[in-house]
């Protein structure tokens, strides 16, 4: 892959599902196409069942398009599974650890699975641990720990494993606000300091802005029906603007 | 106040004491060759773990159930994951696993002794045809219970398919797998006394079918305590190695 070229690139991208009762397809994404380019964080925000899932499924690799190009780091999510062994790191909007395992070895796992040194992943797993103020609940299960610490454990789990893209479905949804605001920040703050590329689904309007340098708003069939960049130097009145455009844009849905 | 353990102990402790006045009104009631007084059930017992000949043979009975229980499980477990994978298999493997299960244990011990010769093999075969559709359910249920979460999460990190079996598969079906272990071991120490009662010339089957044509009650009772014994301890070590494996479960403190 050369240096410019996207990190994730969707072309024309599809899906249909079949419904379970047999009344057709389901268009999940509709020509959807994007890229999203090194070390950028993109929100992709949308309502409920507007295809940001599926879109992130196939970014994943657990789904393939049924038409059009997913390329991610130059290559087929899908069909070229082993090729994104360790770079691709993902948080879900549950927890996902594994009720047997303790904090530490719910964030050894991706480890594990690529066989890096036993030595090595305890050290990389407790420092990632420490970095999340999980430090003293190693050796908690799942079932010992409160949301927002399982959540915490998640997240080390995802950068344990030191992925080029991180990708979040909607991580923060469960958790109270001020938890999620904390964890929002500690979450930016390690994805520009690894300098790593994130896709970060959200169904909030301020934790996308929040979060992302670049914001696309879905429609349902999932496909863009607004974007725009922020940054640190975006102003609160150019915030506001960008606020109540994407509020009309969702509202326009209906 | 006494700890919930306490209470649980006491609670099982009545219940075999009522069970054991019981047999002793009997005993006192009815003809000793009838209903054999307590003492010397117990002294009969001891007798035979304390005599090395005699000991022999139970702990004869013991490995036959343990290689049954063992055969079944390893080919269990195999059929179990291979349904688990695919449909095709199930359609082909599950009626004949659900027509198994309606044959009766005896109609087993009779086929053994018509189609095998060696004694070890009849026992074992009769084990393992007998215990290995709930096997083979059982596990088939703990693989299928497979959190749809679990997998996509640790499919996202790219593991080969030994990692998945190693990380994911195999703690997800332990504890169906220890549940299958205890049901199938009241049902392999039933089975085993029947294979051996019309099949074999040690174990404690053979020495039940010994103490009914010497009408000594207190020898058969002695022999099933044996049986009993062996249940229970076995029950009790899965249950301690099921406590622990499982100690990641979070346990309310209100009991239902």
């Amino acid at each position: 892959m050369k240096n410019d070229e996207p990190v994730i690139r969707f072309k024309d991208v599809r899906k249909t599902f079949y419904r379970p009762d047999g009344r057709g397809e389901f268009i999940a994404i509709e020509n959807l196409s994007f890229e999203i380019s090194k070390g950028e964080i993109v929100a992709v925000l949308g309502k409920t069942g507007c295809g940001k899932s599926t879109m992130f499924n196939i970014v994943a690799g657990l789904i393939e398009p049924s038409a059009g190009k997913a390329t991610v780091i130059g290559h087929d999510p899908f069909r070229e599974f082993n090729f994104f062994r360790g770079k691709i790191g993902i948080v879900f909007q549950g927890d996902r650890l594994m009720p047997w395992r303790t904090a530490l070895d719910n964030v050894l796992l991706g480890l594990q699975i690529l066989d890096i040194d036993p030595q090595e992943a305890e050290q990389t797993a407790r420092t990632w641990l420490t970095r999340l103020g999980l430090a003293g609940h190693e050796l908690d299960y799942p079932h010992a720990l409160s949301g927002g610490m399982r959540q915490r454990v998640s997240i080390a789990r995802a950068f344990a494993v030191n992925p080029e893209i991180l990708l979040c479905d909607e991580p923060f949804s469960s958790l109270d606000e001020m938890t999620a605001r904390d964890l929002r920040g500690e979450f930016v703050r390690l994805v520009r300091q690894s300098n790593k590329t994130a896709v970060f689904i959200t169904h909030q309007i301020n934790e996308a802005m929040e979060i992302g340098d670049r914001v696309l708003v879905f429609h349902r069939p999932a496909r863009i029906a607004y974007e725009t960049r922020l940054g640190a130097k975006t102003t609160e009145d150019k915030r506001r603007s960008v606020n109540n455009d994407i509020m009309r844009v969702l509202a326009a849905e209906q | 106040m006494m700890n919930s353990r306490t209470v649980h102990a006491l609670q099982a402790a009545a219940g075999i004491a009522l069970l054991a006045a019981g047999w002793q009104i009997l005993s006192i009631i009815f003809p000793h060759y009838l209903f054999p007084p307590l003492l010397e059930i117990v002294s009969r017992t001891i007798e035979i773990l304390v005599t090395r000949s005699l000991l022999a043979d139970v702990l004869l009975t013991a490995a036959r159930i343990f290689g049954g229980l063992l055969g079944a499980f390893i080919l269990g477990g195999f059929l179990a994951l291979t349904i688990g994978r695919s449909k095709a298999a199930e359609n082909f493997i599950a009626p004949v696993l659900t027509f198994f299960q309606g044959i009766p244990a005896l109609s087993w011990v009779v086929f053994a002794i018509i189609w095998f010769h060696g004694i070890e093999f009849r026992v074992l075969f009769i084990m393992v045809m007998t215990t290995l559709p709930a096997f083979t359910f059982q596990i088939l249920d703990a693989f299928r219970s497979m959190s749809k979460d679990l997998f996509e999460m640790t499919m996202a990190f790219r593991p080969s398919r030994w990692s998945v079996f190693r990380f994911l598969i195999v703690p997800t079906i332990v504890p169906g797998i220890l549940t299958a272990w205890k049901v199938n071991l009241g049902n392999a120490a039933r089975v085993v006394v029947v294979a051996e009662l019309v099949g074999a010339t040690g174990g404690v089957g053979y020495e039940l079918l010994r103490q009914q044509q010497l009408f000594d009650m207190a020898g058969a009772m002695a022999w099933t305590m044996q049986l009993v014994l062996f249940v229970l301890i076995v029950q009790q070590a899965i249950t301690t190695l099921e406590t622990w494996v499982l100690r990641y479960r979070a346990v309310s403190e209100r009991a239902l």
